[in-house]
Formats: structure tokens, C-alpha cells, sequence
């Protein structure tokens, strides 16, 4: 199924310079009950976000005004903790294109780039200045290439390049998605469960070439 | 021939294709699947409109919001019963083989997998839950999966995956009475940090690993995602064809006999090259519990929480961590009064833990102030507790034997942690709100939570054990 592309984005950032971020922070478990993508943004770091009346926390990022965009960027290790998807639905649906840290946990990294949010990985002393340049000025932009793989402060910083997996790269693209591609490839699929005979073919079920 | 890890032997015996500059193709021989982060794939190839490629590969069973009292009684809350129902529902209609609650085959889905012997050494095997590094213990790549990804394999049997780089954890040495799996993989996450082994997929090996029941395997396995790592894996072993043996449906395969030739070569070969390797020894382990608010942050239970280190951020997230716990740097934990104690979980609710915990509890009282919550990991579990009498040396001591489910240990369902409670719990996260908004984790092993419910503060078990 066609997904939203990733080309060039540039837009201000939200900073949120605390290292670890799980992803029961991004996403609280009680969130988690629904059976649909739909929703989760309202409840984006729900709990740094509101107080147990559900009044906003005035000193947390996300509530200062000053601070919009659709580019977070995060300490260290952001999205570690349990694989949820339901994270970046969250971070998604808040209206975020891409999250910047040092290093993202890996289910969090597969998982945004299976949902077309960009996981830029920039060098920790890079960071710890971006960091402040845009917690001290909150209209500072920024410019994200896919493309060229390079992300930039505007005006006039020196770009930064960034890692992805060429596969990725081009999914993201071009909004193609991994299913389309494995149901594409059924044939090769049954051919390599033939070849395996299926080993490991369990209990109660036996094997099944053609399918059902 | 070049010398190859356990991992790449399994790995490269599951790549259907490799994507040039890009992933690999990769197998999976078992899925599991539970109500929380499958509906959105169902719902996934309806609207493709495709069937799932391979319905016998995949097992369901609802854990992570059932009640874990009255399971008899419809779930009350209305969300949890919808999820539940439509997993129910999901199976029914793509023909998967569910396991629902109240079903005796019933339980968490990392301690029903083993148990039910649909976790085989060799296999490659996901879940859409970051534990599912579990299985591992049994010499199989298994790790968890966002929902993207399980509908992928419901769609193909397959996933597009990266190969991870490989690092071996060697635990040499023996542990010192008093200390269990737990406190080992604690040890290390401490002294990996939270994020130490992203990118990581690790092999734990030495003799201390070797010397390891089966249920502490498991323990260690399912918290190597708590250090950043997809998985950790163990070579099978005798302590693996045992308890396989003991497993009806496996030990009664026609070809049980030749799978363990087979399994016989699943180890890393020697000279096989790991990106990155570790040594610990275990003697030097001591009762371990965390302090803060990410798995890393643990220190042995009788030291004291470090000073905050120099640099500017992570000086703020440590502080904030501190301030969330209401503990501060340079104090001691030992003797800190504790309002919960939860024993259960995917790391610590199989029948070796409740073990452990009601020997320890034998002919004691829990103490005046605590609230235990004692959770099997399964309906099997449950019913070897009763079998083998556990339930009456709990009861005798005042301790609620609950029924089966994640329960506290994310707090999905009713078993919340209160705000600004202490909880010693033997679960894997201790994660802001984790327990229940603004709840205090400190993870541990069971016998320090069974010290810490018998004389309601944090106690080195090692003081209660020969007494």
C-alpha cells in the first residue's frame, strides 16, 4: 500500500534533552487498549505532558508555545524499552516527520521507518548543540535531506550526514512498504520452505506446501 | 570453513533472499501473537485483502490486560474486553490456534511458548513484544517486533531484517548462595547501561550460564532488550534435551531422536568472531536492585546510588530519574521502607521463581502494610503450584495467589501500582509510570522481593537465608 513519501522537510524543532526515553514515556501501557492506529497523538507523553487532573504540566516542552514543529529532537537512546508500535503512532500522530538523537533503540528505529517517520542519527557532540541552539532560540530551522542524506541548522550550517539503509532510503522515498514487497516474493518463499523441508515444522500441524 | 557464532548459523539458515545494500529476507518459524499488538495487522490484510500465508506457525494468547482475579467473570474494563474479543475474533477468522483466558493452556506468551514446547533450539522466532528474547534461552534468534512487522509475517512467514552485530557475554565462575539469574543479568545491564548493547544481538556463554536451570536461562535471555539488545541466546545443551524431554509434544516427535543430533550443532564454533566481547565473573555478584528508572540504573542491594556524573544531559536525566524515585545520590537503599512486592512476570513468574519465593516465605509472615501480588506466569504454572502445595505455604504465610497474566508488571489491567508507592518487583522495567502513573519500581530478584515482603523494607536475602 502507498504510504506518505519522505523527500526534504524543513521546520522547526522541539528539544526534549533527556536521555532514555522508553517508549511506556512516549506512550503510556493504558494507552494501549485500542485496535486501531488512530488517536495515540492526543496522548503523547501523557504523563510529562498532563498532572493526574489532567491539567497541563506548564514547564514541559511540549506546553510551552514557543517550542513547535514537526521535528523532535531527543537525547540519547530514544525509544528503548518495549516494541510497541503504538510509540510511533504516537509520535506520528502528534503530527512529528522525524525524531533526531545520537542513537535510537532498534525496534523503535524499524518501527518509525515502517511508518514513514524519519530516525536521523547525528553525532553526540552534535546534538548535545543542537540541543541547546534550540532550546535557546525556538525559531531555529532546520532542514532534513533524505536524498542527500544530510541534515542542516539554517541558515548557512555546515550539513551533518546521516546513515540509512539504502532499501529504506528508497521505501521511504518512494512510500512503498515491506508487505507489498514480501507478498511479491510468495513464490521464493514456498520455494525456500520446499528446500527446508521444514525442519522445525512443529506439534500438532503437519506441513503444508501449498498454503492455505 | 570460516568459523561461524550460534547466531549466524541460525540466521543464515533463515535468509530466503538478501536484499542488495539492503536487509535480509528472513524465515520465521514461530510467531506468537497477544491482544495488544496484533489488531492493527488483522485489520492490515483485510484491507489488502490476503489471507495469512502460514496460520499454523502462528500461536495467540491473551496475557497483557486479563484480569488476574474472577477470570471467570467477563473483563470489566471495556477496552481490555474489546482487544481481547477481537484477538478471539481475529483467530476464528484466520484460522490460528488461540489460547484465551481461562483456556489451561493459557499464560504469558514467553513462559506458554517454552512450556508448550512450541520453542525448539534452531528456530528463528518474533512477537510483537520486546521479551520475546526469551526463547532464546533454548539456542533460538528470537526478538520482539513492532505491529508493521507482524503483520508482515502473517502475510509471508517473513520479515526484512538487518543483520545485527554479535557480542559474547562470558559468565565464568559460580554464583554465591543468594544470588540468582536475575541479580546476574542485572549485573550486567548495570554495567552495560540501558542502551550498552543496541544494535547487538548477544550470546551468553561460561560456566555460570552453563550451570543455569532452564527457567534462569530464560530469565537472563528475556532482559537482554533491557541493555538495548534485539535478543541473547544459549547454546543448547544437556540442560536443554532434559527439559525438552520433559515436554510431551516434543519428546514424542517421531523425529525427536535426530533433532538432537541436529541441535549438537548449534554453538558457536571456535575462533567465531563476535564484534564485541564481555567477561564477568560471577562470584563477585552480589543481591542486586535498581534505583532509578531505567534497568541500567542498579547497584548491589547493600551499596549506595552514585553521584550524578559531569556531563549536562545526562546529569538532568539522572536527577530527574532520582527525583521520580524521591531517593538522592550517596544514600543507601537497604532498610527503605517498601508498600508492594510483586512476584510474576515474563522474567521471573515460572515455577522456579514461585519456588524460590515460598521456601523463602515458609513459616514466616508477610509483613503488617505490604500488598503482594503473587501472579503465575500460566495456567500450567498455577496448577503446578497447587500441585505441588506451594498455594498453601503462600497462604499460610498471607499471601494471595493471583491467576495468571502480565498483571503489574506493565500495568495494563486493575493490578496498578499507586502513585509514589514503593514496589520490590521481580518484572523487567522500572520505567516512569511503568507499574501505574507515578508507582516506584525497584527490580529485583524473587528472594529479595520475598525479603522484602516479609519484613516490608528493602533486606539483603542473604540475612534471612539460613535463619
Amino acid at each position: 500500500m502507498q504510504k506518505v513519501k519522505f523527500d526534504v522537510l524543513e521546520s522547526t524543532c522541539v528539544p526534549l534533552p533527556f536521555e532514555n526515553v522508553d517508549t511506556d514515556q512516549i506512550i503510556p501501557a493504558r494507552f494501549l487498549s485500542a485496535t486501531s492506529r488512530e488517536g495515540f497523538g492526543e496522548n503523547l507523553f501523557r504523563d510529562w505532558r498532563y498532572d493526574k487532573s489532567g491539567n497541563k504540566k506548564e514547564d514541559f516542552v511540549m506546553n510551552n508555545s514557543q517550542y513547535q514543529g514537526s521535528v523532535l529532537v531527543a537525547g540519547r537512546n530514544f525509544g528503548c524499552g518495549s516494541s510497541r508500535e503504538h510509540a510511533v503512532w504516537a509520535v506520528t500522530g502528534y503530527g512529528f516527520r522525524a525524531v533526531v538523537s545520537s542513537f535510537f533503540a532498534d525496534i523503535f528505529s524499524n518501527n518509525s521507518l515502517n511508518n514513514g517517520l524519519l530516525p536521523v542519527v547525528v553525532p553526540e557532540k552534535y546534538l548535545d548543540d543542537l540541543l541547546k541552539t534550540v532550546a535557546d532560540d525556538p525559531g531555529t530551522m532546520v532542514r532534513i535531506d533524505l536524498g542527500k542524506q544530510q541534515f542542516t541548522i539554517l541558515p548557512g550550517g555546515d550539513p551533518v550526514t546521516f546513515e540509512i539503509n539504502p532499501y529504506k532510503k528508497e521505501c521511504l522515498m518512494k512510500g512503498l512498504d515491506d508487505i507489498d514487497y514480501l507478498l511479491n516474493i510468495r513464490d521464493i518463499i514456498k520455494a525456500f520452505e520446499f528446500r527446508n523441508t521444514l525442519k522445525y515444522e512443529n506439534r500438532n500441524n503437519g506441513y503444508d506446501p501449498e498454503g492455505r | 570453513m570460516t568459523p561461524k557464532t550460534l547466531f549466524d548459523k541460525i540466521w543464515d539458515n533463515h535468509v530466503v533472499r538478501s536484499i542488495a545494500g539492503g536487509p535480509d529476507v528472513l524465515y520465521i518459524d514461530q510467531h506468537y501473537i497477544h491482544e495488544v499488538t496484533s489488531p492493527q495487522a488483522f485489520e492490515g490484510l483485510r484491507q489488502r485483502g490476503i489471507s495469512v500465508f502460514r496460520p499454523h506457525k502462528t500461536l495467540a494468547t491473551a496475557d497483557h490486560n486479563i484480569p488476574t482475579k474472577d477470570q471467570h467473570l467477563p473483563i470489566t474494563d471495556e477496552h481490555s474486553r474489546i482487544q481481547v474479543e477481537t484477538l478471539k475474533e481475529n483467530c476464528r477468522e484466520f484460522s490460528i490456534e488461540y489460547f484465551g483466558v481461562n483456556d489451561p493452556k493459557n499464560g504469558i506468551v514467553h513462559v506458554t511458548g517454552p512450556e508448550l514446547g512450541y520453542t525448539l533450539p534452531g528456530m528463528t522466532i518474533v512477537c510483537g513484544d520486546s521479551h520475546t528474547s526469551t526463547h532464546g534461552a533454548f539456542g533460538t534468534i528470537a526478538f520482539g517486533i513492532g505491529t508493521s512487522e507482524v503483520e508482515m509475517v502473517l502475510a509471508s512467514q517473513c520479515i526484512l531484517q538487518t543483520r545485527p552485530k554479535k557480542m559474547r557475554i562470558t559468565v565464568n565462575g559460580m554464583l554465591q548462595p543468594g544470588v540468582t539469574s536475575k541479580d546476574m543479568i542485572l549485573y550486567i545491564i548495570s554495567q552495560l547501561s540501558s542502551g550498552g548493547a543496541t544494535g547487538y544481538f548477544v550470546e551468553y556463554a561460561g560456566s555460570a550460564i552453563e550451570s543455569l536451570t532452564m527457567e534462569g536461562r530464560m530469565t537472563v535471555c528475556n532482559m537482554s532488550i533491557e541493555m538495548g539488545a534485539r535478543g541473547g541466546l544459549i547454546a543448547p545443551d544437556m540442560t536443554t534435551y532434559q527439559y525438552l524431554n520433559q515436554i510431551p509434544p516434543v519428546s514424542t516427535r517421531n523425529d525427536f531422536k535426530s533433532l538432537l543430533l541436529k541441535w549438537r550443532s548449534l554453538k558457536s564454533d571456535e575462533g567465531a568472531l563476535f564484534d564485541r566481547e564481555l567477561i564477568f565473573d560471577a562470584a563477585i555478584i552480589k543481591p542486586m536492585i535498581t534505583y532509578g528508572t531505567n534497568p541500567g540504573m542498579g547497584m548491589a542491594i547493600d551499596e549506595t546510588i552514585p553521584a550524578a556524573g559531569n556531563d549536562e544531559d545526562g546529569t538532568a536525566s539522572f536527577m530527574k530519574s532520582l527525583d521520580y524515585m524521591g531517593f538522592t545520590p550517596g544514600s543507601g537503599i537497604l532498610g527503605h521502607p517498601v508498600d508492594y512486592v510483586f512476584l510474576g512476570s515474563c522474567t521471573n513468574g515460572r515455577i522456579e521463581d514461585i519456588r524460590t519465593f515460598a521456601r523463602m516465605v515458609e513459616g514466616r509472615k508477610k509483613a503488617p502494610g505490604i500488598t503482594a501480588l503473587i501472579v503465575p506466569g500460566s495456567k500450567r504454572v498455577e496448577q503446578q503450584v497447587i500441585d505441588e502445595g506451594l498455594d498453601k505455604i503462600l497462604e499460610d504465610s498471607e499471601f494471595e495467589l493471583r491467576q495468571p497474566g502480565c498483571s503489574s508488571c506493565l500495568a495494563m489491567n486493575e493490578d496498578k501500582i499507586p502513585a509514589g508507592k514503593y514496589v520490590v518487583s521481580t518484572s523487567n522495567r522500572n520505567f516512569e509510570g511503568r507499574q501505574g502513573p507515578g508507582a516506584r519500581t525497584l527490580l529485583a530478584s524473587p528472594l529479595t522481593a520475598a525479603a522484602a515482603a516479609i519484613t516490608g523494607r528493602i533486606t539483603d536475602p542473604r540475612e534471612l537465608l539460613n535463619k
